[in-house]
């Protein structure tokens, strides 16, 4: 018996019947055509899937639609600031390479803008694990843990008066 | 030789990849992604058994839901359908998507159900009853080659697809001349590329116009032709969409299959089928293992620890079908010493059939598993000797001044400098300093020990390896194709005729066509037409298209260059020999101020039909089909033919301790010197050989396809079958060298495998350095945890 939810995907808010046992992520894809969120694994390993709740990465294979109903839900759709522009973290991924195939890369990146988020210095191990639920089978990781740190950098350099913090300038990037 | 980069403006150049724009806001076609009106979907109903009789399919019950279309079996699709391709001569090993009669793997499948959703389409699968007679079985590749074995395939006659023994040189002299020999065993177990986007297919027939729509994450050579060829269609009727995404291959994305099932379902029920594998069906019936491999090794030696002569036999098991994965232990004949001058090769090359999944292409095509072989045996000299790992190696090694270097099967190995990548490697790692920090851990309790591999990578892709192992095959031919275009505004676009999978091809043809122009590599335009538009392709195989796809760019650039100078030279009224090309520019070489810009010239082209010389067709639109460098030839009777035509070298050194107690490896250092002659994007050469590392620790130490005693795949998701995430990985230093190609365009190499070549080799050094002082050594992968541990309390006395 399907069931109404309430979707709050990227700021807007969509009305969606679903059969109770649709996931998340096909709910995403299939009835709300959001095709950047990936099926890997569909048992919460890949990390392919990942979504942010409430800002936090989530495994939208392992929760059900009708669970999401009253979060925000932040998918890879939602971070482009507007047509044709990329955020500063999707911009280091593009500068540093942080991909190849690109299945994984939203999820990355998601997974990038919850650790800066809170973090906005993260040590290399800090980085580490804030991907290490991200499975890539191209990269080898290199250069997504150097697009990370980049737009870190990048980001803490924003609005700075010049020559306030010489470690944080964003013309060091 | 180090070639300097500086005279290219474009290549080599740490540029952007252009696809990356897409990747990052999701924007990917991969696909799943594509959406048809009215598409229906497919499970797939497995064989529980390892091998056994269909008697009977009872599907009323699914076909009794609603919302279910159909069930088909083996028999109906058998009857309507050709065998798929198989590389070898081996007529009554067929092969099809859904096991006809007979069951031959666990995880083998048997029925596909169609429904309105791929849910509802597992529901009805499940309600699929199906009498099966179970039938013994055999899992073990070397018992498979027994006399006696059960039968995977009983009208084969045995379970030997391949056997043949080739002998280059004066082996039995080479060995009873040598001072030394030494027999050793290695074994590589079955692991494979596992991409995180599962295969996936959507196919479309259109019973008016009589075509085949097919939308596949495929990377695969003669693909639309095999998929017409199943179906019994003209090659006209099928048409591949090259515009797809591909979520990660490394080889295994073939999926022809599954193509052929959702194309036959399509033509069958009337509208678009959409199959797209979930991970188990990815992991146990998708038919994507990788190699199996048993050698045995002896090797003829000096004193010195020079290797005279070599004897292999390799034996694969393969899984319960042939394909195309047999002609796994072909290509490696192109690289069968390695770096090294061994004079003389017995190599014998087996393929039997296991009830065990079908192999498909894994990365670098069955080197890997045989470069392993052959560092292993440098090691085990040494070892033997009581010489240094290193120093065997420079003993053995093929020097600068000796290239072009023949070996002794046949292929002539273009160019290289080993010793100056080992060199940079040395000093990059400051390899005095890294024994030290191997001394001072072991001073600490830890286990320790410095990995040392040296590895070939033979790129550029010819098939030359199927004639030695079919002599039914002929083909000679292996191309890559590009076709430049160039409109009345003048906006420069490029067609490429493959799909890709993360290897930046629109980055490589935009460089290069920018280069050979004087144009902004940003401002050329790459599509991908559909097959039936496209040129020959033979797809991204064989670390080929940095040679291949950008030769072609190249040279369907270098005849649109030569058009723009035969008409500005004819416009300003001087020969062409006078005449000069720069930035799309034609000038006079006399005067340069009588000159035509690239837009008069454009606009010559498409609308001036009178300023044209005589006899020129009006238009820019120049194509290249370009053969693979060095190819074209059919081996000597004795086995004995140019196979790839580039040699990359990489080199490793790495550090690794591990916890006596928990027999737990940590990588602590990798220093990877690589020589893929000039580079053309370094961001995409650099990615290439660090996710081929890392893919190569995954071989090395957590991936593989285990069976259990009773025939059953016991990996069967990501919890057993281990991936490296980013906590296994660790930071990676890269020195280059440059030594270019005298057969390739700008001096290029291939570079797509050199990590996944090199690693498990260098892994495994690293541990037996550490191992060997308790008296143990290893010589198979992967090298598990457990396992680890288990050998170390053993031989330590503890249990």
């Amino acid at each position: 018996m399907p069931m109404r939810v309430e979707l709050n995907v990227n700021g807007a808010s969509h009305a969606v019947e679903v059969e109770p046992r649709m996931s998340l992520l096909d709910c995403l894809r299939e009835r709300l055509f959001l095709n950047g969120a990936h099926a890997g694994c569909e048992h919460g390993v890949c990390g392919a899937c990942t979504v942010l709740i409430d800002g936090a990465p989530m495994r939208s294979c392992l929760m059900f639609a009708v669970q999401a109903d009253g979060y925000a839900i932040t998918t890879i759709e939602g971070l482009s600031p507007g047509p044709g522009e990329l955020s500063p973290v999707q911009d280091a991924f593009c500068e540093t390479h942080g991909m190849q195939c690109g299945y994984c890369t939203p999820a990355m990146i998601l997974a990038a803008h919850a650790l800066l988020a809170g973090n906005p210095a993260p040590t290399r191990a800090e980085i580490v694990e804030a991907i290490s639920g991200n499975i890539c089978r191209c990269t080898g990781y290199a250069q997504i843990v150097e697009a990370i740190a980049l737009a870190a950098e990048r980001m803490r350099g924003v609005n700075r008066p010049e020559g306030a913090d010489a470690s944080a300038q964003a013309g060091q990037a | 030789m180090s070639a300097p980069a500086s005279h290219f403006r474009f290549v080599s150049s740490d540029r952007r990849v252009r696809e990356d724009r897409r990747f990052v806001v999701g924007k990917g076609r991969f696909a799943a992604d594509i959406v048809m009106p009215g598409t229906r979907h497919v499970s797939l109903l497995t064989s529980p058994y390892p091998a056994a009789r269909i008697v009977g399919i009872d599907k009323s019950a699914a076909l009794a839901l609603p919302g279910v279309h159909y069930v088909l079996d083996g028999r109906e699709l058998a009857a309507a359908t050709a065998p798929l391709v198989a590389g070898l001569d081996t007529p009554n090993v067929p092969r099809r998507p859904l096991a006809v009669d007979v069951a031959r793997y666990a995880g083998e499948w048997v029925a596909a159900v169609v429904a309105d959703t791929r849910a509802l389409a597992e529901d009805a699968a499940e309600l699929v009853t199906v009498d099966y007679e179970p039938l013994p079985f055999v899992l073990d590749g070397e018992e498979a080659y027994a006399p006696g074995s059960p039968r995977v395939h009983e009208a084969h006659g045995s379970n030997v697809l391949l056997d043949r023994t080739f002998v280059w040189g004066e082996v039995e002299k080479d060995f009873a001349e040598s001072r030394h020999r030494l027999a050793f065993k290695v074994r590589w177990g079955r692991s494979s590329t596992v991409p995180i986007e599962t295969f996936g297919v959507l196919a479309s027939w259109d019973p008016w116009r009589e075509i085949l729509d097919v939308f596949a994450s495929i990377q695969m050579p003669r693909f639309p032709d095999q998929v017409a060829l199943a179906l019994k269609l003209p090659g006209s009727a099928v048409r591949v969409h090259n515009d797809v995404d591909v979520g990660g291959s490394y080889g295994v994305k073939r999926g022809i299959k599954h193509a052929v099932l959702a194309s036959f379902l399509s033509r069958r029920l009337g509208f678009p089928i959409r199959l797209m594998e979930d991970r188990l069906e990815n992991m146990r019936g998708g038919d994507a293992h990788g190699p199996e491999r048993n050698f045995d090794v002896e090797v003829a030696f000096d004193d010195a620890g020079v290797i005279r002569a070599m004897k292999m036999r390799a034996l694969d098991n393969v899984g319960a079908y042939a394909g195309r994965s047999p002609f796994q232990l072909g290509k490696p004949i192109s690289a069968i010493v390695g770096p090294y001058r061994i004079q003389s090769v017995q190599y014998q090359a087996i393929a039997v059939t296991s009830n065990k999944t079908t192999q498909e292409a894994v990365r670098a095509f069955g080197q890997s598993p045989t470069n392993f072989a052959i560092e292993r045996a440098i090691e085990e000299v040494a070892w033997h000797r009581g010489l240094d790992r290193l120093e065997v190696r420079r003993r053995n090694l093929i020097k600068a001044e000796q290239f072009p270097y023949l070996i002794p099967s046949g292929t002539t190995y273009d160019s290289g400098d080993y010793d100056a990548v080992i060199d940079k490697v040395l000093a990059q790692a400051d390899y005095t300093g890294l024994k030290a920090e191997r001394d001072r851990l072991r001073g600490e309790g830890l286990l320790a020990g410095i990995g040392i591999a040296a590895c070939l990578e033979p790129s550029g892709a010819n098939s030359t390896f199927e004639l030695l192992l079919n002599p039914k095959n002929e083909t000679t031919t292996y191309t890559e194709s590009c076709r430049i275009t160039v409109d009345v505004s003048g906006a420069v676009t490029a067609n490429i005729h493959t799909v890709s999978a993360g290897q930046g091809h629109e980055t490589l043809v935009g460089t290069v066509v920018g280069e050979v122009l004087g144009i902004d590599p940003d401002r050329i335009r790459v599509v991908r037409p559909d097959t039936l538009s496209s040129l020959p392709s033979q797809s991204p195989v064989g670390s080929r298209m940095a040679i291949m796809l950008g030769g072609a760019a190249f040279h369907a650039a270098q005849k649109l260059k030569a058009r723009l100078v035969a008409i500005g030279a004819h416009d300003l009224g001087i020969p062409e020999e006078r005449a000069s090309y720069e930035n799309g520019n034609v000038s006079d070489r006399a005067a340069p101020q009588n000159k035509r810009s690239f837009m008069e010239l454009v606009t010559i082209a498409h609308r001036y039909f009178h300023r044209l010389p005589p006899g020129t067709e009006p238009n820019l639109a120049f194509s290249h089909v370009i053969q693979v460098p060095m190819g074209g030839k059919l081996p000597t009777p004795d086995g004995r033919v140019q196979i790839y035509p580039c040699f990359s070298f990489e080199f490793h050194l790495l550090l690794i301790s591990i916890d006596p107690d928990l027999g737990k490896p940590e990588i602590r250092r990798y220093v990877i010197g690589h020589d893929c002659g000039t580079v053309i994007n370094p961001k995409i050469v650099r990615g290439m050989t660090m996710g081929g590392i890392a893919h190569g620790i995954g071989a090395a130490l957590f991936e593989e396809f285990a069976y259990n005693p009773e025939g059953q795949l016991v990996a069967q998701s990501f919890m057993d079958y281990l991936l490296p995430s980013a906590h296994e990985v660790p930071e990676v230093e890269i020195v280059h060298h440059v030594t270019p190609s005298p057969h390739t365009v700008f001096g290029q190499k291939g570079s797509g495998e050199s990590g996944y070549l090199g690693a498990p080799a260098a892994i495994t050094s690293a541990i037996n350095d550490a191992i060997r002082p308790l008296g143990i050594a290893v010589n198979s992968v992967p090298i598990k945890l457990a396992q680890l541990g288990d050998m170390i309390a053993a031989a330590r006395g503890k249990p």
